[in-house]
């Protein structure tokens, strides 16, 4: 892998540019591999990328039946947080977080993290309690937060009504370390440091069978022949029931669809992240300009990549209550991706019925920001067997009730 | 917008007018069931992408619980029925297997 740098570009610039390689290579298949991944968006091939950086496994494949970083992993609205109000959660975000920080040199690609701040927006007297009690569980666990009255919150922020009558700014819960990433690069400069050490990325190749003997994963099926594997790594998002199905066993997931739509592009005007759970939005501005809107899941399950329309009517007339500015642009793009949400709002890291087999799934509707710590805790657990990090994620926490509570914690958006 | 008509008052809800309860036709284990079953009945779902049954509420019509087969995968409304049955009726599964050949959900197919 040629590195990237200020020479690269000069020494290219004076030979028009011929000399780039590809970014990662598209291999055959082989017939076995040590461990293989199904799912090459950020969760996987950070996944692949720490059980080779971590652990010196490189003998790994990661299959995707789209193309890298097509499903959730582009479909995000790209804030990096960690101000989780329970230990696990927090471990794990905020490792995540600390890792977004070296990623660009780390990869040797710029994944233009941009620590700008989140502020997450007090609006009735009990979220005012409750991010009061996650600023105090959040120094604790050495995550740096703090709540910030009104006046504060004008002041980091001038574009909003504090005022609104119906949903006045009470104060809010400030992570000032949290910020944004450009998904993309993320899964792109995964791929090129994973297919740097040798791992075979596998696009257009749709897992259609899980193939079994006495209890252990000896494969997989694809549209491209079965390919064999000492482990399996099933870290799918939104399809983990299809892939969970194929493999035997059930989860405690749902699948819904999940939206998000941007503006046309305006001058700069807001320079941090801005969630707001009351009204269950939340806005940054992308560095071309253009806002960027989460919105609500549907309530019933689907796997149609667009959502219902009545939810995007709620979250922008929210919205541009307290952003009176926003209320006449025009927005450009609308979609959705399918998130996986479990019973408690956490994920799952874990082993399954099939010793070989481990999953990674259950982010709900916040996965983009845990990428490379989900990637770190789950390339020990597939290396070792257990990992500190994901210990308190297994599935057996359903059954024997410790649940990590975040649908409580995390209010909704998250 | 999904639009569902209520058996019971006959009327097209539209998804606003609805309240939406999970997977239909879960058996209930509560004491004296083992772990195992326990679990599946609290947590486990077969989340399929495809043909699914669900149970929906007429929450700003009659009020009354119904179950509606549906398709995750195309938003396709196959029928909706009583609540006041273990199984699908065949009228439904019928429905199903002429679009869905070869159509299963847990013990139904």
């Amino acid at each position: 892998m040629k590195r990237y740098s200020a020479f690269a570009i000069a020494r290219e610039a004076f030979r028009q540019h011929k000399g780039w390689d590809r970014a990662w290579a598209s291999p055959e298949p082989k017939k076995d591999y040590e461990v293989v991944i199904i799912g090459a968006g950020g969760h996987g091939l950070a996944t692949a990328y720490y059980l080779g950086k971590n652990f010196g496994i490189t003998n790994v494949a990661i299959i995707e039946k789209g193309w890298l970083g097509g499903g959730n992993t582009g479909r995000n609205t790209t804030i990096i947080r960690s101000n989780y109000l329970q230990d696990p959660s927090a471990a794990i975000y905020e490792k995540a977080r600390s890792l977004y920080e070296t990623l660009s040199q780390d990869l040797n690609y710029n994944i233009m993290f941009s620590p700008r701040g989140v502020l997450m927006l007090a609006q009735t007297e009990h979220e005012v309690r409750g991010y009061k009690r996650t600023a105090q569980a959040n120094s604790l666990q050495g995550v740096t937060t703090e709540f910030i009255g009104p006046q504060q919150v004008k002041k980091i922020c001038p574009i909003m009504n504090i005022d609104g009558p119906r949903y006045p700014v009470l104060g809010g819960l400030w992570q000032a370390r949290g910020g944004t990433a450009r998904h993309d690069a993320v899964a792109w400069g995964y791929a090129r440091a994973c297919s740097d050490m040798g791992m075979h990325i596998l696009q257009k190749t749709e897992v259609t069978g899980v193939t079994q003997d006495g209890g252990t994963v000896t494969g997989v099926d694809t549209t491209r022949g079965h390919i064999g594997c000492k482990k399996l790594g099933i870290v799918v998002a939104g399809h983990s029931g299809v892939v969970a199905d194929m493999a035997g066993f059930r989860l405690p997931i749902e699948s819904v669809p999940l939206q998000a739509l941007v503006s046309e592009p305006i001058k700069p005007c807001m320079d941090i992240v801005v969630m707001a759970n009351t009204v269950h939005g939340y806005m940054s501005q992308s560095d071309k300009g253009e806002m960027v809107i989460g919105g609500g899941t549907d309530s019933f399950n689907g796997y149609h990549q667009r959502g219902s329309f009545h939810h995007l009517e709620e979250t922008v007339r929210a919205l541009i209550e307290t952003f009176p500015m926003i209320a006449r642009l025009k927005m450009l793009r609308h979609w959705g991706g399918i998130v996986d949400v479990t019973g408690d709002r956490s994920p799952i890291l874990s082993k399954t019925p099939l010793g070989n087999c481990f999953i990674n799934s259950g982010w709900g509707t916040g996965g983009f920001k845990a990428i490379p710590g989900s990637g770190w805790g789950f390339a020990e657990l597939m290396a070792k067997g257990h990992s500190p990090l994901t210990a308190e994620f297994g599935l057996d926490r359903f059954r024997e009730g410790r649940f990590i509570d975040e649908s409580v914690a995390a209010g909704v958006a998250h | 917008m999904l639009t569902l008509n209520c058996p019971y008052c006959g009327q097209d809800k539209d998804e606003t007018e609805l309240g939406y309860g999970g997977q239909a036709h879960l058996k209930r284990f509560g004491p004296g069931s083992n772990d195992q079953d326990f679990e599946d009945y609290l947590f486990n779902r077969v989340n399929p992408k495809g043909v699914h049954f669900e149970r929906w509420r007429c929450a700003s019509g009659c009020g009354k619980w119904f179950h509606a087969a549906r398709c995750t995968a195309s938003m396709e409304v196959f029928g909706t029925y009583s609540a006041q049955t273990f199984e699908p009726p065949k009228h439904i599964t019928d429905a199903i297997t002429k679009k869905r050949p070869g159509w299963a959900w847990g013990a139904f197919s």
